[in-house]
């Protein structure tokens, strides 16, 4: 009874083909005294090739949020389903990209790093793994560096190579945690270029954490605003419309003060 | 509103003349500038003002001069004496520098992976870091008899502490984010320790390693002190003590200076070498 129940579940779901569903998502640390709220059942789906931005001020619980789909942090209600399947645990069907730089192992080279997610997870031989690890270099533009040691690279092009290393698994979503934030705002913007043209040429499905207004209309199609302490849906927004083409235009900047006024006046 | 308006400028970059060729500095210079060479400097004063002590003393017994211990050295090298004591006591050092090595790497493991383990290190290395290994040597003496046994277990005990209290605090100070990256990948258990935990806290193992090769040559050297012949075949601590006893103060000297070279190399060439291939390489360590 059960398999044919979860079976018919996975049926619908597929029927309404969203990638990544989150039901009434409620998550909760525990800190020696208390437990404290950071997302209140929270609610969306995904679809295939979505550019799914979730925004808000810090401590509205997005970046907890993204670390329950990766699988790092536990319910403590609702679920999430991936194709239909609940996420337990972390997995490299779900590869994260982090802000921090040290997501690199240092002691392997930037073409071994990229390699080391595809052999870690078991996904094809030594071989195969260099070869799409070179593959994917070459796609962010760093194929010369594929000797280098992450501490002999810049900012930036760490973070290429953090992305180079997700696209190379070729996960059903890629989920990136304020990804450009760390980096100076010449290089953010290059990298959000960079990102939207990976993004045209390979169409993956993308979840992408930002605190900044700006940066969710150039990189996003859909805008989920999460409201702070704790952290519950405010609007889901499409922002199709805006890339780089208009940013900075009237449309553009109308649409960043609707935003503003979404999220700072109650 | 006082602005002027001042014209703007753009300036055409023309090719930059070629670079002056490079200047090298004189040798001595050079020489200068490298570690090893001026320490080597401070060394050759100290065996002059040793060889002035000895020659104002002039007492053969108590202070040797630097050449006279020197020749001594130099006499049982060629004999191949020393080489033969050197020989017996590196190969007991191994044997408890590995053993001790492998059950600090599992005990830290099993502390980093379990809330026991880490209770379990946390009490043992609490008891057992403080205590001399030579303080032990009675008791090893009596379970395990006169010979490699006892030294060995003495040694297990010199290593094992220092270097678990290492590895521990290397595989606590793993960055989070580098931890979710690899859980990410689908790495666990013996895997992500492997492939994560061991090479992220190498600084910290290896540091560890350096001070429990320290600690167990010392130890070894010590504990030979205390017997060596009534197993047959002493080590270098039985040469020393030995050589005392006959009153061949020079070959004391050439003993003392063989301790010290072993573990002068052991310094420079192994751990050293060994940090520059790793952590140095991977710039986790200046």
């Amino acid at each position: 009874m059960v398999a044919t129940g979860s079976q018919e579940h996975a049926a619908v779901a597929a029927a309404a083909s969203p990638l990544l569903q989150v039901r009434g998502l409620t998550l909760e640390y525990r800190s020696e005294r208390q437990r404290i709220r950071a997302t209140h059942e929270v609610s969306f789906q995904v679809q295939q090739g979505d550019r799914f931005v979730l925004l808000g001020a810090s401590g509205c619980g997005k970046s907890s949020l993204l670390k329950a789909i990766a699988g790092f942090v536990p319910a403590s209600a609702g679920d999430i389903l991936l194709d239909g399947q609940p996420v337990r645990g972390p997995g490299p069907d779900r590869v994260v990209v982090f802000q921090e730089f040290d997501q690199l192992p240092p002691w392997k080279t930037v073409l071994d790093n990229v390699a080391f997610g595809l052999l870690a997870s078991r996904q094809c031989p030594r071989d195969e793994a260099r070869r799409r690890a070179t593959e994917a270099l070459t796609t962010v533009g760093l194929a010369r560096f594929a000797d280098a040691y992450p501490h002999q690279l810049s900012g930036g092009m760490k973070q290429r190579v953090a992305i180079a290393r997700a696209l190379a698994m070729r996960p059903r979503v890629l989920l990136m945690d304020e990804p450009f934030a760390a980096l100076d705002a010449l290089t953010r913007r290059s990298l959000q270029e960079e990102l939207l043209r990976l993004w045209q040429e390979l169409r993956f499905t993308l979840i992408f954490v930002t605190h900044s207004i700006d940066e969710a209309l150039l990189v996003g199609n859909r805008i989920l605003l999460l409201s702070p302490h704790p952290g519950r849906v405010r609007a889901e927004l499409d922002a199709a419309d805006f890339g780089l083409h208009n940013a900075g235009g009237e449309a553009f900047q109308a649409q960043q003060q609707r935003i503003h006024h979404l999220l700072f006046d109650q | 509103m006082s602005t002027v308006s001042r014209p703007e400028i753009l300036f055409e970059l023309p090719p930059l003349p070629a670079q002056a060729a490079e200047v090298s500095e004189p040798l001595a210079r050079r020489l200068w500038q490298r570690d090893g060479v001026r320490q080597a400097v401070v060394l050759v004063v100290m065996a002059g003002l040793w060889e002035l002590a000895a020659r104002w003393a002039g007492n053969d017994l108590l202070l040797p001069g630097f050449l006279q211990a020197a020749t001594a050295w130099w006499d049982d090298l060629r004999n191949g004496e020393l080489l033969a004591r050197t020989g017996i006591s590196l190969a007991l050092l191994l044997q408890g520098y590995v053993l001790g090595i492998a059950l600090a790497l599992g005990l830290s493991a099993a502390a980093v992976a379990t809330r026991t383990g880490r209770d379990v290190l946390g009490a043992l290395t609490a008891l057992f870091n403080p205590l001399p290994a030579i303080a032990l040597l009675p008791l090893a003496l009596l379970w395990f008899g006169l010979g490699a046994g006892s030294l060995v277990f003495v040694l297990v005990h010199a290593v094992l502490w220092p270097v678990a209290l290492a590895t521990l605090s290397g595989f606590q100070g793993v960055p989070e984010t580098l931890r979710m990256a690899g859980r990410n990948y689908g790495l666990t258990g013996l895997r992500y320790v492997l492939n994560i935990l061991v090479p992220s806290a190498l600084p910290a193992i290896l540091s560890g390693l350096r001070i429990g090769w320290a600690f167990a040559w010392r130890t070894l050297i010590a504990a030979e002190l205390f017997f060596g012949a009534s197993s047959g075949r002493g080590g270098l601590g039985w040469y020393i003590f030995q050589s005392r006893n006959e009153l061949m103060t020079d070959k004391v000297f050439a003993g003392l200076a063989t301790v010290v070279l072993i573990g002068w190399v052991a310094e420079r060439l192994v751990f050293d070498s060994l940090e520059r291939v790793t952590v140095r390489r991977w710039g986790m360590q200046r």
